[in-house]
């Protein structure tokens, strides 16, 4: 396996007023291409921090991260926005979805900036959709689709430029638990059979379980490991 | 990807509708509103923008309000480069009730309208009005307001020359183009000089204004000059301009108003300006989670931008082309209900094109602060206050 994320004395603060927050603290952290991780800790233990800057949305204030093998610290806000489009996959807690625009239309944002064309964006569209069960609602809009339908436009939208990692920022926060269950199997499915790099920040444990790598964060320090093999059947 | 940006422009347009139509609404009255002062203000200058570069007025120098001696005429046809003069009063007086304005004047019949060929007017009707003393012309717009019709008796009651006046309609004239005013009425000067012998002997003989035409309208300053040296030592000395500075001393009376409508025309777009930059700032404001999830995507900022200025732009250069589209109509019914006060009330080619300009003023200004706060916005911002 070769690594993917690689972080090596990661620092971030904040400013609030005249206070320096520090929020992460000579984070380390090294992981591996098709892991499933889950980042968990309580609130403000800077999970949702560390997966921000992983995915290259915020800045480090010091240390080394990189990307197969390419440091983004240092990239300026128009070279990380085009790093994002060909390496990142997101999924938010609430979905994020342009509410004006059908859920053919939101899949098809991130490939807008490549350089397919309309036949070759519908075809990637329609098999995206079609691996997240939405076909019969592709020209749905946001509003006319349950929060679990939603999300998983949301995932077909992370998931239809191929990118390098999806980062998912508490993916089944928003959900009941049938509809958390099924978007959870969809991770699972992405990262086990498309052999998908997951970063996911998760409070659920449940939902941590689906991982294979669970990091806990406690007051902006990774504290321990828990490595195990996915229990097959008992979700 | 513009055409993907455009459709998602003209989305977000539709996504408050009853927003997006009172701003629509607000900058369509503010354009409009625009576009009617300015052609107010076109309208007070109409009778100089339409008087004509080979003719002069000498007037008596002390003030409009007095006159200049009849004989004076043949003395200014003697000079050189003196085409014509012809001659004409102010009569003033209502027709049945003060409201009923339109321009009287007492003229002599031949040399004022060889003077004035942009008033068009059938022969025979001519030489019916030269033969009547009581005759008189009306222009098309006043005959159609109050329904004259040739032939018709028209009572006027004096004011500045006292009395109860009749007049016989003989004719009905037109104007040779849109700028030519179509709202005066005219009578012979010679009845209103035979009343004067009789009521008021000193005043006989006596005349308002005197018109000059010129051989060469570019000796205009010259023969002015000569004018007003021929007459240096007379009992009433005169004060000769071209037609257009006669005008616009008239419109000098009212340069205070004036200053006020350019002022308020003004204002009012600076409101919607402010009004419009209220509801991007509140569109842009709510749409900061969308803002950044596109960001987080890969679009960059102009994209972001784009959507801003693009949705401010289309509401205002809409909303100004309806405005400017509602103009028009308005313009005419303003003109046809206003006729007495405004003779020539025509929306001027310049007039649409500054309120376009004001619309795209308008649509740019309103962008500027969303647009720059979205591209300034950091992607881990924007996502806070999201759900």
């Amino acid at each position: 396996m070769s690594v993917i994320v690689e972080i090596a004395n990661l620092r971030k603060s904040y400013r609030r007023g005249d206070q320096v927050v520090s929020v992460l603290q000579d984070i380390n952290l090294k992981l591996e291409r098709g892991e499933f991780v889950a980042l968990m800790g309580p609130s403000g233990s800077g999970k949702s921090t560390l997966l921000n800057l992983i995915a290259g949305i915020d800045t480090p204030d010091s240390g080394r991260l990189e990307i197969e093998g390419i440091d983004i610290t240092g990239m300026g806000e128009a070279e990380l926005a085009r790093w994002r489009a060909d390496h990142v996959g997101f999924i938010f807690q609430f979905y994020n979805l342009m509410p004006v625009l059908s859920a053919f239309e939101n899949v098809e944002l991130p490939l807008l900036l490549t350089r397919l064309n309309r036949r070759e964006r519908r075809e990637h569209v329609d098999l995206v959709l079609e691996l997240v069960g939405l076909t019969d609602r592709a020209e749905h809009f946001p509003s006319q689709l349950s929060g679990g339908q939603q999300q998983r436009v949301a995932i077909a939208r992370a998931l239809v430029s191929d990118p390098t990692i999806i980062v998912a920022d508490e993916p089944t926060g928003d959900l009941d638990r049938a509809s958390a269950r099924e978007i959870l199997d969809l991770l699972e499915t992405l990262n086990e059979r498309l052999y998908k790099t997951i970063i996911m920040v998760t409070h659920d444990h449940i939902a941590a379980e689906r991982a294979n790598i669970v990091r806990h964060l406690d007051k902006g320090v990774l504290t321990d490991l828990v490595e195990r093999p996915r229990q097959r059947g008992s979700h | 990807m513009w055409s993907f940006l455009l459709r998602l422009v003209l989305r977000n347009c539709l996504r408050h509708p009853l927003r997006t139509s009172l701003t629509v609404l607000g900058i369509v009255v503010a354009i409009t509103a625009f576009g009617l002062l300015r052609t107010t203000i076109d309208a007070w200058y109409a009778g100089a923008e339409a008087s004509s570069a080979s003719r002069l007025v000498v007037r008596n120098k002390n003030s409009l309000t007095f006159s200049l001696p009849l004989y004076y005429r043949a003395r200014i046809e003697q000079l050189e480069g003196v085409k014509s003069v012809s001659y004409a009063d102010w009569f003033g007086g209502i027709y049945i009730a003060p409201k009923n304005f339109f321009p009287r004047f007492a003229v002599e019949p031949r040399s004022y309208f060889e003077l004035y060929p942009e008033f068009v007017l059938p022969p025979e009707q001519m030489k019916a009005f030269v033969l009547d003393r009581r005759g008189a012309i009306v222009g098309r717009k006043t005959a159609e307001k109050y329904g004259f019709k040739i032939g018709d008796q028209i009572p006027i009651i004096g004011d500045i020359f006292p009395g109860n006046w009749s007049f016989v309609l003989r004719g009905i004239y037109h104007g040779a183009d849109s700028k030519t005013d179509e709202s005066q009425f005219f009578l012979q000067w010679d009845n209103l000089n035979e009343t004067m012998k009789k009521l008021a002997p000193d005043h006989a003989n006596e005349v308002g204004i005197f018109l000059i035409a010129l051989e060469r309208p570019e000796d205009a300053p010259l023969i002015a000059q000569r004018v007003d040296k021929l007459f240096a030592s007379s009992r009433a000395q005169t004060l000769t301009e071209t037609e257009k500075a006669f005008q616009l001393s008239f419109v000098a009376m009212t340069e205070a108003i004036l200053t006020v409508i350019q002022i308020v025309s003004f204002l009012i777009i600076v409101i919607i300006m402010a009004v419009m930059a209220n509801t991007m700032a509140m569109t842009a404001r709510e749409r900061r989670g969308e803002y950044a999830t596109l960001k987080a995507i890969g679009f960059n900022d102009s994209h972001v931008v784009a959507l801003i200025a693009g949705e401010s732009l289309l509401i205002s250069l809409s909303a100004g082309a309806v405005g400017i589209w509602l103009l028009y109509p308005l313009a005419e019914w303003v003109g046809h209900r206003f006729g007495s006060i405004f003779p020539i009330f025509l929306v001027a080619p310049r007039t649409p094109l500054l309120a376009a300009a004001m619309a795209l003023l308008i649509g740019v200004v309103a962008a500027i602060a969303p647009a720059w706060r979205a591209s300034t916005l950091k992607v881990a911002e924007g996502f806070r206050g999201i759900g």
